[in-house]
């Protein structure tokens, strides 16, 4: 007959030192335990013997078999305020996940980030699977590009290996995995337990761990996943072209920005004292706007409208 | 004022032994000189005591079982002799470097550190136990005692002013620095200890053996006095070592250079200096083929460097040797020497060791010696070159960046607020959006566009199609025409809708939907490109 570890159980409670009031003794305590026991046949199922132990220590601990996570998740701002009041902020010392399609404001967010946490003056890594930062986008943003350690790799075993040893390395404030270029079905076949390496990697540590993809593959190793798509993009036309130009396309036109959709999917952080299993976000969602910035002083740009000779496209 | 001598008996076998502490228990003879003419010239006790002597031929003293037969070694008796100085220096900035095995410390001014003259002379044991060396050391109140005892007693000796006569009166008179002529006579006369020589009067000296005489007299007494011959500190630390067969492997190799970065950090702890950059230089075997095959023209025969050389820059002086080593063995790894090596030599370039005060509220940073070798690591994944922080270079072309070395410096990364995040370059007065960004694709993709009413159209690129929705351009964009690499494109901004219903597309493409790109025409290659996405 299976008999229950009360001897192990007494020695836990009484190790946290929750439940003994000092008038009792441990042996009054396993009189109190065993009684029951010793006058009718020993239950074999776990909720009678529960709610013996529990009705024997009721008044004095509530829920003793209930485990709270009573880790504080630190969060920090992402830097785009409206997902920030979404969101809580980004966790640290967990596996944040943004996925979408190309042009969904992905980049807009990973920059946004680096901006903030460079600004903060902690050391941030950018694991680039395809190459594709644009370091001067990055700088006018706000991103200190002396504090960003970027590692440009050719392909998603590389990527994945890259950030293995910066993790293991230690001491970044945000270390990014940038697999946006990645064809989806390359990133589908890294295994599950790779992320979930990855997050008990950072756990503990201060390190902020932010994944983008286009699909979400992470799961539920994430603890705060959020998808983001295109709403509308933004066209303006200048003073001089505005009425009479009668062209859908012109030279005065100039991409104003686009308005990004960024639903929660998942997030873990709750509020202290609420039980872990059930209720995550329910997908709130919310619009942010994106705005392009066209005082580059990297870029001499040159209006070109009728000067451009007949001859000169006819060779194209 | 008193002074320490430290004299390395036998100090050909002490540098050998250093090199490699195996030996140390084990019938050891040195041998050197042109083969087949190889003769003994040193032996550790334990083979004196087996009947080996200094002499000998090779073959001879190979007859011994359990003889340990090795070349001589210029270079390990070098860089054993720079470790005895750097032991010198860590203890009195004054040294004189007097002979190869031996060296004067001016103990001035250290009884504000040290208790007693026996305490430092045990502190400078300690410290060449530490660099691999057995002195002896001998401290009195002038140089030639000093010296004259750390040659002829073993272990620590300290004489008492005063009492120089007294102890060094047992020491055997050929422990003085004689003549042939002078020994013979001495011999001659029975004389055999420095005290029977400083017995004899000086006058009755000097008229036989001369001022020769006169001064070995006062040497024997321990009243000869002279002033120290300063020696100037070196700032590089070097170690070499000889192989006797060439490494191919980098485990065997490893085990050298962690040896010898021991001796290395060993020395720089010692001066209280750390490394700054690390220079391996490796000598290399000639390549076999060439001697075998003299058919082969001079011209033709492929020629291997004789030397490969290395350096590691620090970003913060360290001498931790395990992780010095690891910085080399990741660099043997992705740039591997192309011949078996010979020999090897590491020098050290030193720097004092930065002190950092930690703060409580301080952000987050790697530490400098780990950040290193991470970064070495994935350097050795992705390459060289493609893992440090990206500078912007001094131009209009776009893309114009370079990377360079990844360097945090803790000055540098301290809390600065929002100061950095508001000075966007760039910004206009109002913003009430998210700055976007721009991803890059690196090469630019080729492109085909269709135009129309001199607007593209529509465009096909990477096995995808799309409609062209809107369209901004064209900006024409050059530079660089002075150069051998001028450029002149004109760039537009397209809104394209990937539709699903076009002719030909691979099923295995996945189609990004719409989104706005950046095209390019390059007038000089005359193509059109994909520059990249906004996202």
């Amino acid at each position: 007959m299976w008999r229950p570890d009360f001897q192990g159980l007494l020695d836990k409670l009484l190790s946290r030192n929750l439940i003994l009031p000092p008038r009792r003794t441990k042996s009054e305590i396993q009189s109190l335990l065993f009684a029951p026991f010793a006058l009718r046949a020993m239950t074999p199922k776990a909720a009678s013997l529960r709610f013996h132990v529990e009705s024997l220590l009721a008044g004095r601990y509530s829920s003793p078999f209930q485990y709270h996570d009573r880790r504080i998740v630190e969060t920090v701002p992402a830097g785009i305020p409206p997902i920030d009041d979404l969101t809580g902020g980004l966790p640290r010392g967990s596996l944040t996940e943004i996925y979408g399609p190309p042009c969904s404001g992905k980049t807009t967010f990973l920059t946004s980030t680096l901006a903030s946490r460079t600004a903060a003056s902690e050391v941030c890594a950018l694991v680039d699977a395809r190459d594709a930062f644009d370091p001067r986008s990055a700088e006018i943003v706000g991103v200190n590009l002396n504090q960003l350690v970027w590692v440009r790799c050719r392909n998603a075993d590389q990527a994945l290996r890259a950030t293995d040893l910066l993790i293991q390395g230690g001491g970044f404030g945000l270390i990014a995995l940038d697999l946006s270029d990645t064809p989806p079905n390359v990133v589908r076949s890294v295994p599950l337990p790779v992320w979930f390496r990855f997050r008990r990697a950072v756990e503990y540590t201060p390190t902020i761990l932010l994944l983008l993809d286009q699909e979400s593959n992470a799961k539920s190793c994430a603890s705060l996943v959020l998808r983001l798509r295109t709403e509308e993009t933004h066209w303006s036309q200048t003073a001089e072209f505005a009425e009479g130009a009668g062209l859908p396309h012109s030279p005065g036109l100039l991409l104003d920005g686009w308005k990004s959709h960024a639903e929660m999917i998942r997030s873990s952080a709750r509020p202290r004292g609420s039980p872990l299993v059930s209720g995550f976000s329910d997908g709130d969602a919310v619009n942010f706007e994106t705005q392009m910035i066209w005082s580059d002083s990297g870029a001499i740009r040159e209006r070109l409208v009728p000067a451009i000779s007949k001859g000169a496209r006819e060779k194209r | 004022m008193a002074f320490a001598s430290i004299f390395v008996p036998n100090c050909m076998v002490q540098a050998v032994v250093r090199a490699d502490p195996s030996l140390r228990e084990r019938l050891l003879a040195l041998i050197d000189g042109n083969p087949p003419l190889c003769s003994v010239v040193a032996v550790n006790e334990k083979a004196a005591q087996a009947g080996l002597a200094c002499g000998m031929t090779k073959s001879n003293a190979a007859e011994f079982p359990g003889l340990e037969i090795r070349p001589r070694s210029r270079a390990l008796e070098k860089t054993a002799h720079a470790a005895l100085l750097d032991v010198g220096w860590s203890v009195s900035p004054q040294i004189e470097d007097t002979a190869e095995d031996a060296i004067v410390l001016d103990l001035t001014g250290l009884g504000h550190l040290f208790r007693s003259e026996e305490e430092i002379a045990a502190h400078l044991l300690r410290r060449s136990s530490d660099c691999g060396l057995q002195p002896n050391v001998a401290v009195a109140s002038n140089i030639e005692a000093a010296l004259l005892a750390a040659r002829g007693f073993s272990g620590i000796t300290v004489i008492p002013p005063g009492k120089e006569s007294e102890c060094l009166s047992h020491l055997s008179v050929n422990a003085l620095p004689l003549s042939e002529e002078t020994a013979e006579t001495l011999n001659r006369w029975g004389v055999h200890t420095c005290g029977a020589f400083a017995a004899l009067p000086v006058l009755q000296i000097s008229e036989r053996l001369g001022q020769e005489g006169v001064r070995l007299h006062a040497l024997a007494r321990g009243a000869e006095s002279r002033s120290l011959i300063v020696a100037e500190q070196e700032s590089s630390f070097e170690e070499e070592m000889e192989l006797d067969d060439a490494v191919e492997e980098l485990d065997p190799l490893s085990f050298l250079l962690g040896r010898l970065l021991d001796q290395l950090c060993a020395r720089l702890a010692a001066r209280s200096l750390a490394a700054a950059s690390v220079s391996v230089r490796f000598g290399l075997q000639p390549a076999f083929e060439d001697a075998l095959d003299p058919r082969k023209e001079p011209s033709l025969q492929k020629r291997l460097p004789a030397i490969y050389e290395t350096t590691i820059e620090l970003p913060v002086p360290a001498r931790d040797s395990k992780m010095l080593l690891k910085l080399l063995r990741l660099r043997l790894q992705s740039n591997p020497p192309a011949a078996p090596i010979q020999k090897i030599a590491l020098l050290a370039e030193s720097a004092r060791p930065r002190a950092v005060q930690g703060g409580l509220f301080l952000p987050c940073f790697p530490e400098p010696d780990k950040l290193e070798l991470t970064i070495a690591r994935i350097a050795n994944v992705v390459g060289q070159g493609n893992v440090g922080s990206p500078a912007l270079a001094d131009t209009h072309c776009p893309d114009g960046f370079h990377m360079q070395r990844f360097l945090f410096s803790l000055d540098a990364g301290k809390l600065d607020g929002g100061a950095k995040r508001s000075s966007r370059r760039g910004m206009p007065g109002e913003f009430s959006g998210m700055p976007a960004s721009f991803r890059t694709f690196r090469p630019p993709i080729p492109a085909k566009i269709e135009l129309r009413e001199e607007r593209p159209f529509r465009v096909a690129f990477q096995g995808m199609r799309g409609r062209v929705l809107a369209v901004s351009g064209p900006w024409r964009i050059s530079g660089d025409w002075w150069r051998e690499n001028p450029w002149q494109q004109e760039e537009w901004d397209l809104e394209i809708d990937f539709v699903s219903s076009m002719d030909g597309d691979s099923p295995a493409v996945r189609r990004p939907g719409r989104g706005v790109y950046r095209f390019f025409y390059d007038a000089l290659r005359q193509g059109w490109f994909v520059r990249g996405i906004y996202d």
